[in-house]
């Protein structure tokens, strides 16, 4: 277990360290130079600067000083982003850090509702279908399934946006509260606090409504096909002969072992969804992480699109981290770690 | 499969074994074996699954979009018809998007429907299907690229790992652990902004960077389960050579991971290329991809008006219909490569009996891609 929880947190370390080194790579060979780039917009801006003064500030917003060692510009970058400075957005004019600061708890809020809405509708789909294999039902919710899931998600979102959107108007269109409404949680003051939160909720339900709609599908047929797989295993048998109640062998045995593979899929789902996030906002005009990346990079805003990228990514990494040391606490079976597969 | 071989391989003459050869088969008998093995038991468990049938009819569909359709279609260009035109102008029966003319055929003179923007035209005048037509070329192209990328790199670096083992293995593990961490989207949007790939094999490679990833791990523990099993290890008794034995023994029985995660690498690359031509962050000059079609009508307003509403509609139907040729493609040729519903049919066309059907869980992401 000991040496499990040190490979694992090694890799973690080792991938971040991988990440973070590869934004570096990236930023310095990214087309027209950013620093050239910034530069020339501040000569322009501000005529009368020094040359130092300009040199400093364009390292102040890429995190990156160009007239140093390469070696030094690298550990520059890097306890740089260990202090949490991920540079200054140019397009935004503000700290990077600040920017998807604001913007991340609204994409983990919508996103999280949103895959535990999929999750829970999957699964029990999923356990609804391997308990009546076979039958029309059965057929029938594969096959929508298998329709559901070859949809890309921005498609479904184009039609709810403009079915729900525009066409009925029952649901807003962009932003995430509306703009009446003071953003406010207090537990002092109930009514604006509920009004704030049912607007969010209001706000971000095409969103939630669309990741469902095209996530569901899948979860439902992993979790069908782990059913099944469980529902022939001997001990089911076993279980039965012991005369147990109906109840117990679906919820303790069946539902049990059959949740279980799908409990890391949670974790990584949650990682890559929101790194696919991206589309989604852009479409709802929700301003979250993804919508702040889309943004940086048609303006081609360096800081903003490396910082995001290094966000998402450690978020990615450390789900994926979490998901590797609880999985041996929620499935006794795996305690011992080592390469399940 | 090594029945077929085996009589021919027997050593002919010398000697008491030469009566052996008695049994051999005609050239004409074993090319009939060969085409039997090879074209008609797979077509006939293909047709004996509705899934894989509609599958395979939508795929065999779009190739022929994709190959002839340019020919049959006229080149989209600006302003060559009304300005949003709507589809099917005038409705079925007696509208203005069709013409009952006569042609010329050999010098005599036949009946002929004329047919005018079926599907509408967009704010340009040009043909929606005209554009969706000319696009799918290059959309295979796309989707082909990334799938060969994806197959050859995942399944070479998974067998090797899942092979070797040791060190090597644990090197390799490390980085399809990594590349499979890093969210696809942020990464590709940089990479795109970096590289700008307007060619399709460019693009399909570039967009399939990460999908060799997930291939090579599914392969590896495959390979994991298959490199204990007696016969490889009478292989390596005989002394054949790890390659051989990894070409001949290994690849054939983890064909259908590779068929099922070879499409998925082709949806993945369909979804991330519209979605970023929909963002408008890949360039183009001309109608490229569906994806361009998304958002030169999402840009025009196809939201806000029923006009051009068709606009928007028809690129999605064409990539929901494509995705869904792939996955169903692939459960048919899972049943096609897998060894026990294999034997059942090319034993007999009927039979479908009691094989496990659980395949679409394989073929199902969690919805984790764009």
């Amino acid at each position: 277990m000991f040496g499990y929880f040190v490979k694992r947190t090694l890799q973690a370390v080792f991938t971040a360290f991988f990440v973070v080194t590869l934004s570096f790579v990236l930023v310095r060979l990214m087309p027209g130079n950013p620093a050239d780039q910034l530069r020339g917009q501040l000569i322009r801006n501000n005529p009368d600067l020094s040359q130092e003064e300009i040199n400093r500030r364009v390292a102040n917003y890429i995190n990156i000083d160009y007239s140093q060692p390469l070696h030094e510009q690298y550990f520059a970058y890097v306890s740089g982003i260990l202090r949490g400075d991920l540079g200054h957005s140019v397009s935004q004019n503000a700290p990077v850090s600040e920017i998807l600061g604001q913007a991340l708890p609204w994409t983990v809020f919508a996103f999280s509702v949103a895959i535990l809405l999929m999750f829970v509708l999957g699964i029990s789909l999923g356990a609804v279908m391997a308990y009546n294999e076979g039958s029309r039902f059965d057929v029938s919710t594969t096959g929508l399934g298998i329709v559901l899931n070859s949809t890309p998600n921005y498609v479904t979102a184009l039609l709810f946006l403009y079915v729900f959107g525009f066409t009925l108007g029952w649901f807003p269109t962009s932003g995430h509260i509306s703009s009446s409404i003071v953003p406010i949680v207090d537990p002092f003051r109930p009514v604006a606090t509920a009004q704030f939160v049912a607007s969010a909720v209001y706000h971000a339900s095409l969103l939630v409504a669309t990741v469902v709609i095209t996530g569901f599908g899948g979860v439902a047929l992993a979790m069908r096909g782990n059913s099944i797989q469980v529902l022939g295993e001997d001990y089911l048998r076993v279980a039965r002969l012991r005369g147990l109640s109906d109840t117990r062998i679906a919820l303790r045995y069946v539902a049990r072992n059959a949740v279980l593979p799908m409990y890391t899929g949670l974790l990584l789902a949650f990682g890559a969804i929101i790194g696919g996030s991206a589309i989604l906002e852009q479409v709802f005009t929700y301003p979250g992480l993804g919508y702040y990346i889309v943004a940086a990079v048609e303006a081609r805003d360096y800081p903003l699109m490396m910082g995001g990228f290094v966000l998402i990514t450690l978020g990615v990494v450390v789900g994926a981290f979490i998901a590797d040391l609880t999985y041996g606490l929620v499935d006794p079976r795996v305690s011992t770690g080592g390469d399940a597969s | 499969m090594s029945q077929g071989n085996q009589s021919e391989t027997q050593p002919v003459g010398s000697g008491g074994f030469g009566t052996v050869a008695d049994s051999s088969l005609s050239r004409g008998e074993r090319y009939r074996r060969v085409l039997d093995l090879w074209l008609v038991a797979p077509l006939r468990v293909v047709w004996n699954d509705v899934r894989a049938r509609i599958g395979a009819a939508l795929v065999v569909g779009f190739l022929v979009m994709g190959v002839v359709g340019p020919a049959l279609v006229a080149e989209p260009r600006v302003g060559q018809a009304p300005l949003l035109v709507g589809p099917f102008e005038g409705g079925l029966v007696g509208g203005s998007w069709y013409e009952v003319t006569s042609t010329s055929l050999f010098g005599v003179s036949v009946p002929w429907v004329a047919v005018h923007w079926p599907l509408g035209t967009d704010n340009v005048g040009r043909g929606i299907l005209e554009q969706v037509v000319h696009a799918t070329p290059r959309m295979l192209t796309m989707i082909t690229t990334a799938g060969l990328f994806v197959t050859v790199l995942g399944t070479s670096v998974g067998a090797l790992a899942g092979y070797t083992g040791g060190r090597l293995d644990q090197l390799l593990s490390t980085l399809i652990d990594i590349v499979m961490t890093l969210p696809g989207l942020p990464l590709l949007l940089i990479l795109v902004a970096l590289l700008e790939p307007k060619s399709p094999v460019v693009l399909g490679i570039v967009l399939s960077l990460q999908g060799w990833a997930g291939m090579a791990r599914a392969i590896r523990s495959q390979v994991l389960t298959i490199r204990s099993t007696s016969y490889v290890e009478a292989s390596q008794a005989m002394g054949l050579s790890t390659p051989t034995i990894v070409a001949k023994e290994i690849v054939p029985n983890i064909m259908p991971f590779v068929m099922i995660n070879m499409v998925n690498a082709m949806r993945q690359v369909i979804f991330a290329s519209v979605g970023l031509y929909f963002l408008g962050l890949l360039p183009f000059s001309e109608v490229v991809n569906w994806g361009v079609m998304l958002q030169l009508a999402y840009s025009n307003g196809g939201l806000l008006t029923v006009d051009a509403a068709h606009w928007l509609l028809v690129p999605m139907v064409a990539i929901i219909l494509l995705s869904m040729a792939l996955i169903l493609f692939a459960q048919g040729m899972d049943r096609v490569f897998n060894p026990r519903v294999r034997a059942r049919h090319a034993e007999t066309t009927e039979g479908s009996g009691d094989e496990p059907t659980d395949t679409s869980a394989r073929t199902a992401s969690l919805g984790g891609e764009l």
